[in-house]
């Protein structure tokens, strides 16, 4: 059976520029780049070549980026900097969202007990938040912002910009996790008042394991690994070079095509939304014009979330869930409780992201797929027995 | 490596005793929505024999199977014998389950003895 695999949010495939990139790096490019040899120098210009690309695609300068094992370093990277500069002067506010990736939540939870406080601001129902609250929020002691780009499971682009340009007149570091954004949306640090950001490339068709901190000039920024004086001093280790540079491959190749791949992923989107959203008793979490081109997010009324994906592959589709069960905690996604899903309806969740790989074809397999599966999985669900029978009342 | 065993992918896609009866002597619910898994258990019983038993599931994959073979264990049996139905008798008659997943197995046990109760009950207002 031909797999639809709609589970891009997740990670996505290498593209084939990004491949090649990264066995020509296997192969010619082995050295250390800190060998002052020329294999090893030719491995360090690899390295520097890779390192402008990236900065030259978000708009700011070789210099800013360090590169990291993933979005998750990057994200703890930030955070943990802001806190030990904002430390330094007495400041330990933090504010950030409730749907943050856990990457940035934990984190935070880990500077919690060592004293800092922080505020998570509510997200409203339609999977924003507002530059007015950040500015509300905002205190003397705030040292830092962070707050996503994008949600990885419901796709909200937050107003990054407008929550830039506050933090910038307040004077307080802003750090924005644009894992999900990198590649889809055109990203300028500088114009968008950006002083921290988290890339991950497997989430751009480059691979596992590597990714980007970008940290304005001036900010200083705290070692996460010990050891030599890789990337300038800021994160030891011998570089993946290979994984750097199909990193910087992917990124520049998913950013020449934004323009083309949106318009095809809307159109896409817009299929799906519109066929998901004729099941009964089904809703669209998050803003329908105010999310990534390829991401779809729907709770149903009366079903599990793993049960409905395990069935979905049944069918050959790869989509995700915020369910409690696929995650082993009994908690629902913490996103749709932020956005105000009630646990019942928050169970009963798929994510289904579309990249440029995806074909419309797809859709009506995906769709049909999907009111096969929640039909069944109603028939046989004693919750969905009683809302049809009247003994409890439908929510959505 | 799937998630699950293939048994338990078995009673998953094919669950066994599935539905309502409508006029069961007993009925069992535990669970709730909130924390994502619910099930209902349906008999029937003669003599204390459960002569006929359905159920119905909203959860996960763990759940919807483990109800189909608690089910299939405890058809035709007399009551006490459904009584020491455990859970672990359960989760090997599947072929095992993951650990994070165990936590909603354990409700077709649960399930069973609530709807035994029930018939307890329901013969003790008779009475
Ligand atoms: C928004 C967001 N932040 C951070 C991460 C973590 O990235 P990585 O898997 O590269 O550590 C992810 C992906 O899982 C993500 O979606
Ligand atoms: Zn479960």
């Amino acid at each position: 059976m031909a797999k639809i695999y709609a589970d891009n949010a997740a990670t996505t495939k290498m593209s084939r520029r990004a491949i090649d990139t990264m066995v020509k790096c296997m192969e010619e490019y082995y050295g250390n780049p800190s060998s002052l040899y020329e294999v090893g120098q030719e491995a360090q210009e690899k390295l520097t070549e890779a390192r402008e690309k990236v900065a030259r695609l978000l708009g700011c300068e070789a210099r800013e980026i360090i590169f990291t094992s993933g979005g998750s370093e990057a994200d703890n990277q930030a955070i943990i900097s802001a806190a030990k500069l904002g430390a330094k002067k007495d400041k330990k506010h933090i504010i950030s969202t409730a749907f943050e990736h856990h990457a940035v939540l934990h984190t935070l939870n880990k500077l919690e007990k060592e004293g800092f406080e922080v505020t998570l601001l509510d997200v409203h129902e339609n999977g924003l938040v507002t530059p007015e609250q950040v500015e509300e929020a905002i205190r003397p002691d705030t040292c830092l912002v962070t707050i996503m780009y994008a949600n990885n499971e419901i796709g909200t682009i937050q107003p990054i910009k407008e929550i830039g340009k506050i933090c910038k007149e307040k004077g307080v570091l802003f750090h924005t996790d644009a894992v999900q954004v990198a590649g889809q949306l055109h990203i300028d640090v500088k114009e968008q008042n950006i002083d921290m950001l988290s890339i991950s490339a497997h989430k751009f068709h480059g691979p596992k394991g590597a990714g980007a901190l970008y940290a304005r000039k001036g900010i200083v920024i705290t070692n996460l690994i010990e050891g030599g004086a890789q990337e300038r001093g800021k994160r030891a280790g011998t570089e993946n070079v290979p994984a750097i540079c199909a990193m910087a491959e992917a990124l520049e190749e998913a950013c020449e095509k934004i323009e083309k791949k949106t318009a095809k992923l809307l159109e896409m989107r817009e299929v799906l939304i519109e066929g998901i959203s004729k099941i009964p008793h089904s809703i669209l979490n998050g803003d329908k014009e105010k999310r990534l081109p390829g991401n779809v997010h729907f709770c149903f009324e009366g079903i599990e979330g793993e049960a409905l994906l395990l069935l979905m592959d049944d069918k050959g589709i790869c989509a995700s869930s915020g369910s409690a069960c696929t995650s082993g905690s009994l908690d629902p996604s913490h996103v749709l409780l932020a956005i105000g899903r009630p646990h019942e309806i928050a169970h009963g969740s798929i994510r289904l992201s579309l990249s440029e790989e995806n074909t419309m074809e797809e859709m009506p397999k995906i769709i049909k797929a999907l009111e096969e599966v929640v039909t069944y999985l109603r028939r046989i669900s004693p919750v969905w027995r009683d809302l049809e029978q009247g003994k409890v009342e439908h929510i959505i | 490596m799937a998630l699950y065993s293939e048994q338990v992918m078995d009673h998953f896609r094919n669950p066994r005793n599935l539905g309502a009866i409508e006029d069961a002597d007993a009925i069992g619910e535990v669970g709730n929505a909130t924390c994502g898994d619910i099930m209902r258990i349906y008999l029937k019983i003669n003599d204390e024999v459960i002569t006929d038993i359905k159920f119905e599931t909203f959860g996960c994959g763990s759940a919807i199977a483990s109800s189909s073979m608690a089910t299939e264990l405890i058809k035709g049996k007399t009551i006490s014998e459904a009584l020491a139905l455990t859970n672990k008798a359960v989760t090997e008659a599947l072929g095992g389950l993951p650990a994070h997943k165990i936590h909603c197995s354990v409700l077709a046990e649960e399930a069973i003895q609530a709807a035994i109760e029930d018939y307890r009950k329901r013969q003790e207002s008779k009475n």
